[in-house]
């Protein structure tokens, strides 16, 4: 008590903790969660349901589910049954590639993903060539890998492509090409020549204008009949077509956004040091309009990857495609929901995974302005 | 550089004017038009190699078009800008090599926000001049130190205040080694206590011997460093003189009027 009383001159004060009740655990509780009548209220409603709503979940999918056992007869009904995953597992994952081949899959999968996290060990040296690797490295060793004919490898053909497998693929050439595409189209919409300003404005417009299904529908129904007799495009390539141009429109747009946004200065100012361009678009501009729209371009990602869905329209079987088609089985008849749920538990791992690392990157590239 | 000994000009001269050794810029009837409205109406202008000049005039005399003009942010419509003996037409390679000619500071600094103090002040040498990075690094240490911050090197420009960004700026000019500096209002957009920082560096420039335009309203500045005083007033140069001249002795009545406004208060 003597200590608070004591008298200092201004600016000698010296500091002192924080009262008790504004930290720890009472204190986060205090502020959060009961910090006036109606939050306190709110708190103890949320509470309330969530005990009513959990426990059955939790009971439902994990304390009174099957887990064991090969057939439906193992499945004694009173939770979920996963014996239903766990036997359409391989074709969940693969589609119909053929057994023997599956660890080409498993090769590529494991070379991204060690290049992934070489990319997030801290000071590691050489990064941008990692990250290059993945762009441009990686993509030609997957497509050896994955169609083979090549390098003793006997060839898949895509039809046998399925599952999450296909699912990746998809989406990985839909972002990987997106972006580049979509940058150049946002660049070509803010061009000062007429022709390129006129053709992009019109490539983003036409893609944009058209809904994801009908450019599926379009690219395998429609394509071949304009293409010359014998002549034919795998359906894959055609479908990967489609979900290119139509990401690329979106990305266009949010890109663009990005650049709106920058001040008219940071070009002007980029100009005056005598940089074309090219230089000024790739050192100065680009670099900060990326920055600022990473939640649209994330967002892009993850509607995109969640689109891939679609693919089954025209008859190839992604990941929740391959579910069905299990759930179609006469001998799996009823076991929809596992299988939805599972899908479900799937597509969210890798779109919460993209949004954490946007978060992570957003707040790495911040320079405090 | 086109002249021969006996001060004539070669026939390989890359312009049929006239244009002397001495002369930095040099701009002939010049026009320049937004859609309709006249900013820049004939202005003929010659600046020395060595001469510093500053520009003043009411907000919307066309200062900043006419200074803009001269790097090509903007382009004039008619007339003739020649600049370090190139001439600026649509040609993108006499853009480019007269913009690396000449340094420009902004009212608001425009620092590149996504990369160091460093990082600004060596961009333009390593990708334009092609100047190794270790060289580049050492070269924007020396301008650092001459605009007096180099401790703020590995920083980003959001963590400076506005006096040490615009003082970045000047050193990221000066990285590029220009033969001409232009100012366009750059203390305007200071705190006062803020703004002597920025015209002592701006100062120590001029008696380095660099070729300045500035434009600004800091009469003091103008009085200490200018060869010449220019007043512009409705996109034309009503006047010019040497400083103690233009001060004391204004020739137009818009002159006196502007000159009453600004050292009255
Ligand atoms: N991009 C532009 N489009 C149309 N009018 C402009 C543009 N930039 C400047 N102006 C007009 O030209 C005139 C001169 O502008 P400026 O050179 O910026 O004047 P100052 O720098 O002397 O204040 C002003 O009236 C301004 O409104
Ligand atoms: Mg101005």
């Amino acid at each position: 008590m003597s200590e608070r009383s004591q008298s200092y001159e201004t600016g000698q004060h010296p500091d002192l903790p924080a009262p008790v009740t504004s930290t720890g655990v009472i204190g986060w509780l205090r502020l959060n969660l009961f910090a006036t009548v109606p939050n306190a209220i709110l708190t103890i409603l949320a509470a309330l349901f969530l005990l009513w709503f959990i426990p059955p979940i939790l009971d439902w999918a994990i304390f009174s589910a099957d887990w064991a056992g090969q057939t439906r007869e193992d499945c004694s009904r009173e939770g979920a049954c996963w014996v239903f995953i766990k036997v359409w597992f391989r074709q969940l994952m693969y589609g119909r590639y053929p057994v023997e081949e599956i660890w080409r899959i498993n090769l590529a999968y494991v070379i991204a993903l060690a290049a992934g996290i070489l990319l997030f060990v801290p000071g590691l040296r050489g990064k941008p060539w990692i990250g290059l690797f993945l762009l441009v490295g990686f993509p030609i060793i997957a497509f050896f890998l994955f169609v083979g004919g090549s390098f003793g490898l006997p060839e898949v053909e895509t039809p046998l492509w399925g599952g999450l497998f296909l699912t990746l693929v998809i989406s990985a050439v839909g972002i990987v090409a997106s972006l580049p595409m979509g940058i150049l189209l946002a660049l070509g919409r803010r061009s000062n020549m007429p022709i390129v300003r006129a053709l992009c404005v019109t490539f983003i417009e036409f893609w944009r204008g058209v809904p994801l299904i009908t450019v599926l529908f379009m690219a395998s129904v429609m394509f071949p009949l304009f293409l010359p007799e014998g002549m034919n495009f795998d359906k894959l390539i055609r479908a990967l077509l489609g979900v290119m141009f139509f990401s690329s429109a979106y990305m266009a747009e949010v890109v663009r956004g990005g650049l709106q946004a920058l001040p008219k200065g940071q070009y002007e100012a980029a100009q005056a040091l005598g940089l074309n361009y090219w230089k000024m678009m790739g050192l100065v501009i680009l670099p900060q309009a990326l920055k600022l729209v990473i939640p649209g371009i994330v967002n892009t990602f993850i509607g995109l990857f969640k689109d891939t869905t679609l693919v089954l329209i025209i008859g190839l079987f992604d990941f929740l495609g391959m579910v069905q088609l299990a759930g179609t089985n006469p001998d799996w008849l009823g076991f929809a929901i596992e299988g939805y749920v599972f899908t479900a538990f799937g597509f969210w791992i890798f779109c919460f995974s993209m949004s954490r690392y946007s978060q992570h990157l957003e707040k790495k590239l911040h320079t405090g302005h | 550089m086109s002249m021969n000994p006996e001060g004539q000009e070669s026939p390989a001269s890359r312009s049929q004017m006239t244009v002397s050794e001495e002369v930095a810029i040099q701009m002939n009837n010049v026009h320049k038009w937004y859609g309709q409205f006249h900013v820049l109406k004939d202005i003929n202008l010659t600046v020395n190699k060595g001469e510093r000049i500053v520009i003043c005039g009411p907000s919307g005399s066309g200062k900043s078009t006419l200074i803009r003009c001269i790097n090509r942010l903007e382009e004039h419509q008619k007339g003739q800008i020649i600049v370090d003996n190139i001439e600026l037409t649509g040609d993108l390679k006499h853009i480019e090599l007269v913009r690396r000619e000449v340094g420009m500071l902004f009212q608001h600094f425009n620092l590149f926000p996504h990369l160091t103090v460093m990082e600004n002040c060596t961009l333009a040498p390593i990708w334009v001049r092609k100047m190794p990075k270790a060289e580049a690094e050492e070269a924007a240490m020396t301008y650092l130190e001459r605009v007096k911050i180099p401790e703020q090197a590995e920083k980003y420009p959001g963590q400076l205040s506005g006096g040490q960004q615009q003082r970045v700026a000047i050193a990221r000019s000066l990285c590029m080694n220009p033969k001409v500096m232009l100012f366009d209002e750059p203390t305007s957009a200071l705190d006062p206590e803020m703004i002597a920082e920025v015209l002592d560096v701006m100062v120590n420039l001029a008696e380095s011997g660099m070729t300045m335009l500035c434009v600004t309203h800091e009469m003091g500045f103008a009085r200490k460093v200018a060869n010449r005083v220019i007043f512009m007033d409705g996109g034309e140069i009503i006047e010019q003189n040497e400083p103690e001249e233009f001060f004391h002795n204004p020739q137009s009545e818009r002159t006196k009027l502007f000159l009453s406004q600004i050292l009255h208060h």
